[in-house]
């Protein structure tokens, strides 16, 4: 009996033990990388140290000695390295953040514009997209700064809307809003307004869920929001001044001024992006059943309703995870802000990089921070996706 | 490097390098057999430029041409590679290129942080500013408030920002990557007035559509020598580059041009100039050159005093003074060592 | 219970109402459906008759295209003399005028090379596929560099133009599968590291702009070997821009590898079949026909972002237009210049277009039956 016993498989040769292969193949790997990576590190640092260029972070801390056209904090060229790599980002997220709240706006427009009953506003939506898509958003960008500085005045020349707003080639120029003492009140409100506001809704919702009854939300809303802040700012005797723009010799001085450049770069941006979350939309739109909004029409919803309750939740977790990568890409797009001469991170990092010769540390820290964007957009994205994925029952 | 481009790139493997070089600059030239020279890449007429026929000429460019003159007898053994302010210096330290002919600042900082020789000078420039006449501006110091258009990552752009604030100004400044887009934002009226060298604003200028409706302000506001510049620490190919430029100011010191230099070399009973004309001792050698180098590159460019009238002087449309680099002996910058 | 039914009769056939058919009823279907419907269609209106005579003026009405220099152009209308004296350069680039024909000659090896890949009775595509992206390289540095048997040398910075454009998209996108198919597997693959190492590139290099991994690859690259290697300029910006495409590409194909149903893998492994063949024979075939459209957009963006080259100082298209807008000879006819470059880069992005969203939808069709 024994010997009929079938012999216990032969093992295999340890060399076709697929555990043992995977730890070969990953350990090569990592040796691979590795080898790579030290001759890659190894040829840069003899390099470097063969022409005696200067390594390490410590420029961060020298004086930058050069300005910037834009900065939203303290900086001139007395600051640091440091600073002007702040400076620079901040121009980043400036024009990332206007750029993506205009893209949305023109791309909700012009996608659901494109399924409009109206045969015009369907057909204009269309060509808009088709255009705008197929070119390339840095030839848009220099486009639209050629046109926009041929097309202005110049400064002597300005459109004025009386003696308070200018328009031309240097920019547009508002009044500047000075606060005064008292305004910490005023500025306190908005946000006390907010939380108002929010609460609000909050308790709407559980008294409409309660008894079925529901109010005119959004008008009460506003109310809250515009009013509050502007009984806080009549009560507080108008606690602001107004710094308005005079007439300069070359330019007009004072006041705020919105450069060509960001807005070249800001519409430019988004009018390009808005062409694919136009297309987004579109098909977010599409993607929900034509069922849905019969069941909804049978239940005597209104169109408004339909829209708003039933077509635009569900529409949303069919368009969030792609704008969210639109949103990334016009981060990312931000970046050609260099060629129509907007002091964004990527062309502060050139300016840096030539003014130190440090091109190792500059790409490093330029594209840590391009990273770092792309992984709080994303993270705030999916938290909002996970968020809204849960309205499904 | 044939295959380089596109292979490399398919591949992902760098077929595309170049064979290796040995050791220090000069060998890896002659063994290549021409000599790598970095230039500006939009072309800065007089300094250098590029015609239809895609000729370079341009002061900038006698430089490497009057190297590869002493090296190989022969001013086409020279290869361009057009570089912008940014990408200048990497590609020297990188090896890309052998000598930096690109109206390159002699600053201590460079020489020092970023590995790199200036071994001479050959043109002493400085700042300034040009605006449109109709401006009515008559000196820089009328600016406050000006919108000034000005190329990135330059000693330019750290110039004005001293300048404006030295004397107590405010400015815009609009900033772009290449002389190009700085001349195209101007001419387009985007900033009031445009700064470089005062060398490049005559050149930019000769590109506008009416440059009589231009001027240049009087003020100069920086120091701003402009040389070739080469790797740090590689002294025998400094050496070469040094005295290839003397030569040529040497020449016009003692009068020698293309014209008459084979015949004073033939006649000449002055040491000093048989010296130089390697008619007498073995100077080329010292320098690892044929001992006629000063003879040919005197004969196949001309002297500074020739080059200069040709490329940015009277006899170009750019028509610059001599000014600082005049001779010394005629109150100049221009200053050759002896070659003894 | 009686009711009134009025008993059955046959009724003259009415013609159909005047509102229902016909280009009046059409009118009213979709331009003035209801007031609100109105009032957009005279707004509407209204701007169209704003914006487009105007623009008919600009370029048709008042252009100019007779002359060569700029002094027969008025301000009034565009100057498309601009264009006709430098379309040469807009094509080939610096590229020297009596060696275009070489470049000419490539284009037409190119579609020549790419039509076996459309002949219904070819079975081995992907083989072939594979010769041509090996071959054409090769044939296309011989032909374009040239440099022997008496072809004139021509160097790579004379390159450029919507020929520049095209090579490194075309160079951009083949290199880019190899990596991109490498990638995904990796990312797909069991073992921890590898999956770790590729998901590491694949999201770093996703994460940056590709202008920061062209700055990287002009000015990082050089340092990255001994001394004395020299790479030139446009190979450092192909290899950008393969690192950046593959990245991109690796997504795509995951997600094709994504919808190949477990029983594919599994019946594979049953047959015995190795890792490379159940991959090469079973998963990859399919999974890369399904994203072939996803493989054509990657491409159409790939072919959009050659533009950012520029910035490395090489001439593609929007290149050589800023290049033609600051010569003296043309200097402030600039909106023209950019004009017909943008019309060059759209006419091929929205063919492509066209043509992977007929693709997309065959595929789609050949889903559902």
């Amino acid at each position: 009996m024994a010997q009929s016993a079938p012999r216990p498989p032969a093992r295999p040769p340890f060399w076709n033990d697929p555990l043992v292969r995977s730890i070969i193949y990953q350990v090569l790997a990592i040796g691979l990388v590795c080898a790579v990576g030290w001759y890659l590190i190894h040829n840069t640092i003899t390099n470097l140290q063969r022409l005696g260029v200067s390594t390490g972070f410590g420029f961060l801390d020298r004086p930058s000695g050069f300005d910037i056209s834009q900065v939203l904090i303290d900086y001139n060229s007395t600051y640091s390295f440091g600073r002007a790599f702040l400076v620079g980002l901040l121009n980043t997220a400036l024009v990332a953040v206007c750029g993506i709240v205009l893209a949305t706006i023109i791309g909700f427009l012009v996608g659901i514009g494109r399924l409009s009953r109206n045969w015009l506003i369907a057909r204009l939506c269309t060509t808009y997209v088709e255009i705008l898509r197929n070119i390339p958003i840095l030839l848009q960008l220099i486009f639209v700064y050629t046109l926009l500085v041929s097309v202005l005045p110049a400064p002597r020349e300005s459109l004025a809307i009386g003696e308070t707003v200018f328009l031309n080639t240097s920019g547009l120029f508002v009044p500047r809003v000075i606060p005064l003492a008292g305004a910490g009140l005023f500025f306190l409100s908005i946000p006390i307004a907010v939380v108002l506001a929010w609460l609000f809704a909050r308790w709407a919702r559980i008294r409409r869920e309660l008894t079925g009854q529901s109010l005119p939300r959004n008008w009460i809303t506003l109310l809250i929001l515009v009013g509050l802040p502007l009984l806080t700012f009549l009560a507080t005797g108008r606690p602001v001044e107004l710094e308005y723009t005079t007439i300069g010799r070359f330019r007009p001085q004072g006041g705020f001024a919105l450069q060509p450049e960001f807005v070249a770069l800001v519409v430019g941006l988004s009018i390009y992006t808005a062409s694919y979350i136009a297309e987004i939309v579109r098909s977010g739109i599409l993607a929900i059943g034509k069922g849905q909004i019969e069941a909804a029409s049978a239940l005597g919803l209104e169109r408004s309703q339909i829209l708003r309750l039933v077509v635009v939740p569900q529409a949303l977790r069919v368009i969030v995870p792609p704008l969210t990568s639109q949103y990334l890409n016009l981060t990312k797009n931000s970046s050609l802000g260099v060629a129509v001469g907007y002091p964004d991170l990527f062309s502060v990092a050139g300016t840096i990089n030539n003014q130190t010769g440090q091109a190792v540390e500059v790409i490093a820290i330029t594209m840590a921070v391009y990273l770092l964007f792309s992984l709080i957009t994303s993270a705030f994205m999916n938290w909002y996706n996970a968020r809204i994925a849960l309205v499904e029952r | 490097m044939r295959l380089s481009s596109l292979l490399g790139a398919c591949a992902l493997v760098a077929l595309g390098a170049t064979a290796a070089q040995a050791g220090p600059t000069l060998d890896a030239v002659k063994q290549k057999g021409f000599v790598q020279c970095g230039t500006n890449v939009s072309g800065l007429p007089g300094f250098a430029s590029v015609n239809n026929e895609n000729q370079w000429s341009g002061l900038d460019i006698d430089l490497c041409k009057a190297v590869a003159v002493a090296l190989f007898n022969d001013p086409n053994a020279v290869k361009y590679t057009p570089l912008n302010a940014k990408e200048r210096f990497t590609a020297l330290q990188s090896g890309q290129i052998d000598i930096l002919s690109r109206n390159t600042t002699n600053t201590l900082s460079r020489d020092t942080a970023l590995g790199l020789d200036f071994p001479v000078i050959n043109y002493y420039d400085g700042q300034g500013f040009m605006a449109k006449k109709a401006l009515g501006v008559q000196s820089a110091l009328e600016l406050d408030g000006a919108s000034v258009c000005v190329q990135a990552g330059t000693t330019t752009e750290l110039n004005l920002a001293d300048f404006f604030r030295a004397n107590n100004m405010n400015y815009q400044g609009v900033v772009f990557e290449n002389n190009d887009e700085v001349l195209a934002a101007y001419d387009s009226g985007r900033c009031d007035v445009l700064t470089t060298d005062a060398s490049g604003l005559y050149s930019t200028r000769t590109k506008l559509q009416n440059p009589d409706d231009h001027m240049v302000l009087p003020e100069i506001i920086s120091k701003e020598p402009l040389g070739p510049a080469v790797r740090h620490g590689d002294n025998e190919w400094a050496d070469i580059v040094r005295w290839s430029f003397y030569a040529m100011v040497q020449a016009e010191e003692f009068g020698i041009t293309s014209e008459n230099v084979e015949q004073i070399a033939e006649e000449t009973q002055n040491p000093d100039i048989q010296r130089f004309l390697g008619k007498l001792d073995e100077l080329g050698a010292g320098v690892g050159l044929p001992n006629d180098f000063a003879v040919q590159i005197v004969k196949q460019i001309g002297n500074y005093g020739e080059s200069f009238e040709r490329n940015v002087g009277m006899g170009s449309t750019l028509k610059i003074e001599r000014g600082l680099n005049a001779l010394w002996t005629d109150g100049g910058l221009q200053y050759a060592m002896p070659f003894r | 219970m009686a009711t009134d039914i009025a008993p059955h009769a046959t009724a003259a056939e009415l013609p159909p109402p005047r509102t229902s058919v016909g280009p009046l009823a059409w009118l009213k279907q979709n331009l003035f459906a209801t007031p609100k419907d109105t009032v957009l269609t005279i707004l509407v209106v209204l701007f169209l008759l704003w914006v487009v005579p105007p623009l008919l003026r600009w370029a048709i009405f008042d252009a100019t295209i007779s002359g060569t220099t700029r002094d027969v152009c008025t301000f009034d209308g565009a100057c498309w003399t601009v264009i006709k004296m430098r379309f040469g350069q807009l094509i080939y680039g610096l590229y020297p005028p009596e060696a275009r024909w070489r470049v000419n000659l490539m284009a037409v090896l190119v579609v020549l090379s790419l039509v076996p890949l459309f002949l219904p009775w070819l079975k081995q595509k992907l083989l072939y596929g594979a010769g041509v992206l090996i071959v054409m390289p090769i044939v296309a540095s011989l032909i374009l560099e040239g440099g022997w048997g008496g072809l004139q040398q021509v160097e790579t910075n004379l390159w450029g133009g919507l020929f520049l454009t095209l090579l490194i998209s075309f160079v951009g996108i083949a290199a880019s599968l190899p990596i991109g198919i490498l990638l995904a597997l990796g990312r797909r693959s069991n073992m921890p590291i590898i999956k770790a190492l590729c998901v590491t590139l694949i999201e770093i290099v996703r994460g940056v702009p590709l202008i920061t991994v062209l700055f990287m690859a002009s000015v990082m690259l050089p340092l990255f070997f001994p001394p004395g290697w020299s790479i030139d300029k446009l190979t450092r910006a192909l290899i950008g821009v393969s690192i950046f495409s593959g990245a991109y590409m690796a997504e795509v194909i995951r997600g094709g590898l994504q919808a190949i149903p477990k029983g594919q893998y599994e019946a594979a492994n049953a047959m015995g079949l190795s890792y490379w063949q159940s991959m090469g024979l079973i998963i990859l075939p399919q999974a890369l026909r399904l994203v072939i459209p996803g493989i054509v957009n990657t491409f159409i963006g790939l072919f959009k972002d050659t533009s950012l080259v520029l910035i490395m100082g090489l001439y593609d298209l929007l290149g050589i237009a800023r290049m033609i807008v600051a010569s003296p000879e043309w200097l402030g006819r600039s909106i023209e210049t950019y004009v017909a470059a943008g019309f060059g880069f759209w006419i091929f992005c929205y063919a492509m277009s066209r043509y992977s969203q007929r693709l997309e939808r065959k595929l789609h069709t050949g889903h559902k039956h």
